[in-house]
């Protein structure tokens, strides 16, 4: 992995324009975006032919500090927005930034039928637990008895395991870090980047100002601490005592694997069907 | 078709466009194609090729198919959808053209995933179409409204069918007027488009997608079930005579690109993903240049530029039919499918020496108000039929406060069946 210097990091900030950016002190979203830019850069990715995606959210408000082309959209629909810029454009890297509640709420089902499809989108969920831009409502990936503010005596139904939605989904990357481990992070999007189908990275993120205040967290640092000391990484998964990996965050490439990805079928059927016939009709 | 218009110049520019303007016939030297192929993509340039070579016979077709080949033919090369009667015909024959001609169709887990698409790939480049019923229409409503605040151009066929909510899935019904037009939250501006028959589904799809090109926002088209799924005899124009609108490409660098440009009558060139840009598309309200923004003055100016965009352009968008109007004393004021049937009772009606005329709106929103007014003034009384408890009734009530209400006779059925000639010649009689 090239190190990648602070300087050309700014290079892909709209600086000029936009900042300083809506999201409060201690939040992971810059972390994340740091990581982001690092992986193009150090891919040395041609520009103009990236696509950033998002819906709604905090994490969603990345793609307007990032010089690229980038989209805005809908509250859970960010999926369905890059598949159809995937399919016209089949050679665009395509990167969807979404939240916990974007993703798995509002948007599971462009999330289930994406990964199934086996599209080549790079979907990085940053997932913090709640939601934050709304003030602190429960997620579906809010742990199991937290408190959010629609759950304000403790959170009464079981989470989802991202991971293991997308790859029952059928995606064919799948990997799990935290905000703590910067250079994983920006390796595994380097390697989604590289990926010929369908990936998803979940990134265990800090919100320190609505959910770790309302869960007693502390504030970023312990926060930050916690995900260092509360997380395994895969292949040490196996040579652990199952006390000392119960409950913890598994990090690391959950899957890897590569299947026919869905425009690539789509150029073979249209390679199929445009030899020998074409318009007859009409 | 400007032209043509001044050089006709009346005191009310939409009355001009009384006769029926036909979209696919014109000639392709009108004078449109000023603001055409500036830059046309690749696949679309394969798509004219093929089309150019074929001769065209008259068949028998639906409404449904005749609203695919119109998409075919103005150059739409995406399509995403979800099966939902009564438009899956739509669907269906895209899936078979589209791949043969280098086009995208994928079918989308849902409605809401199809306008999500759709309008990612024309933010892509691609002139994108997806056709749905009522209940994938009101779906789509969030996307729509984003399509047209990012002003991005996509066309949605609603094939309407009885509602609410699951209805009568193969009956037809008008009930969908207001929601075109209001559906989705907030103010936003309508392009509404109502074809009575095959052809002119054909037409006006071709028309629709021309619009939401050159005036960069969402476009509709209403169908009435019976006319997607009616068979009727067409013979569609030869390739060189239907004229393509497409998208103004910006040839300024990126740095001065502004994603809405405020020139020409509100209408902006429109970079594509992928050209070096580098643009920004919220669905917040957002300054020229596309960039979130909470400042009084630039929200203002945004929503006004979405509402100018329409009303600086009424005359290019209304379009009317005005039948048997000239000495009439009833008007009747029908779209789709039940001015067909207004056609048939005003024959009738004349052989029996009563003076009854029709107006027919092709664009129904923006609603065609000075021609309306103007053509009603002389009349003694106005008659709407329509599929829905009142929707077109109350523009005519809002247009013709002169009249006396009782002059406002209203045929109401929502019932599944159509309102047929004999009910609307009965009605003639009785308001006599």
């Amino acid at each position: 992995m090239a190190n990648i210097p602070q300087k050309v990091v700014h290079q892909y900030l709209r600086h000029d324009k936009k900042f300083p950016h809506v999201w409060c002190a201690g939040c992971s979203n810059g972390i994340i975006l740091g990581a982001i830019i690092r992986a193009i850069a150090s891919m040395n990715l041609d520009r103009d032919n990236i696509v950033m995606v998002s819906g709604i959210g905090c994490s969603s408000r990345m793609p307007v500090y990032i010089d690229l082309d980038t989209l805005h959209t809908l509250h859970g629909r960010s999926i369905a927005y890059a598949t159809g810029i995937k399919m016209h454009k089949p050679n665009t890297k395509v990167i969807v930034v979404t939240g916990d509640g974007d993703c798995t709420a509002i948007g599971g089902n462009h999330l289930i039928h994406a990964a199934r499809r086996n599209i080549d989108l790079s979907v990085i969920l940053i997932n913090n637990n709640i939601y934050g831009m709304t003030g602190g409502q429960c997620s579906p990936t809010t742990p199991h008895d937290a408190i959010a503010t629609t759950a304000p005596y403790g959170n009464i139904e079981p989470n989802f395991n991202v991971c293991d939605l997308a790859m029952g989904a059928g995606a064919s990357f799948v990997a799990r870090t935290t905000a703590f481990h910067v250079t994983e992070m920006q390796n595994y999007i380097q390697a989604s980047l590289e990926h010929p189908g369908f990936s998803l990275i979940e990134v265990i993120a800090a919100c320190p100002v609505i959910y770790g205040r309302l869960n007693k967290k502390g504030g970023a640092p312990q926060m930050m601490k916690e995900f260092r000391d509360n997380s395994v990484p895969l292949a040490a998964v196996d040579k652990l005592p199952k006390e000392k990996v119960e409950g913890k965050i598994i990090r690391g490439i959950l899957r890897k694997e590569i299947r026919q990805e869905y425009t690539a079928a789509y150029a073979d059927l249209v390679r199929r069907v445009s030899d020998n016939n074409g318009g007859e009709k009409c | 078709m400007q032209e043509k218009k001044t050089s006709k110049t009346t005191k009310n520019p939409e009355v001009m466009q009384e006769k029926k303007i036909s979209t696919a016939t014109k000639s392709p030297a009108a004078t449109e194609d000023k603001v055409a192929a500036v830059n046309p993509a690749k696949t679309e340039s394969k798509l004219s090729e093929l089309q150019n070579n074929l001769e065209r016979k008259t068949i028998i077709m639906q409404g449904n198919e005749a609203v695919a080949y119109g998409a075919l033919d103005a150059g739409v090369n995406f399509f995403a959808g979800y099966p939902i009667t009564p438009s899956t015909e739509v669907a269906e024959i895209l899936a078979a053209e589209l791949p043969k001609r280098g086009g995208t169709f994928i079918q989308m887990e849902d409605e809401i995933a199809s306008i999500c698409a759709i309008t990612g790939a024309s933010l892509a480049g691609a002139k994108a179409l997806t056709a749905t019923s009522g209940p994938g229409f009101s779906l789509m409503q969030e996307g729509i409204g984003f399509a047209k605040i990012t002003e991005t151009p996509c066309v949605v066929v609603n094939v309407q069918r009885m509602g609410p909510s699951t209805g009568m899935p193969t009956s037809p019904a008008q009930g969908d007027i207001m929601q075109s037009r209001w559906g989705s939250h907030g103010d936003s501006p309508a392009i509404v488009l109502y074809p009575e028959s095959v052809k002119e589904s054909y037409e006006l799809t071709i028309r629709a997608v021309n619009l939401s090109e050159k005036y960069r926002t969402c476009v509709v088209l209403l169908l009435d079930e019976v006319i997607g799924h009616m068979r009727e005899s067409v013979r569609l124009p030869d390739m060189a005579n239907v004229r393509v609108i497409n998208r103004i490409k910006p040839t300024v660098p990126p740095h001065w690109y502004k994603h809405y440009d405020e020139n020409q009558k509100y209408l902006s060139p429109l970079a594509s993903y992928g050209d070096g840009y580098h643009f920004h598309v919220t669905g917040l309200t957002h300054d020229s240049q596309g960039f979130p923004t909470n400042k009084a003055v630039e929200a203002g100016d945004m929503m006004d530029r979405l509402r100018k965009k329409i009303t600086y352009n009424i005359r290019d968008l209304v379009q009317i039919e005005s039948h048997e109007m000239d000495d009439a004393n009833i008007a009747i004021f029908a779209a789709g499918i039940t001015a067909r049937a207004a056609k048939a009772a005003i024959s009738m009606a004349r052989e029996e020496g009563f003076k009854v005329g029709l107006l027919r709106p092709l664009t129904i929103w923006p609603f065609p108000d000075d021609a309306v007014r103007k053509m009603l003034r002389n009349v003694e009384t106005v008659i709407v039929p329509e599929l829905n408890q009142g929707q077109l009734i109350r523009e005519i009530r809002r247009l013709t406060k002169d009249k006396n209400d009782s002059n406002i006779v209203s045929i109401q059925r929502v019932n599944g069946q159509l309102i047929t000639p004999n009910d609307i010649l009965r009605k003639i009689k009785e308001v006599i």
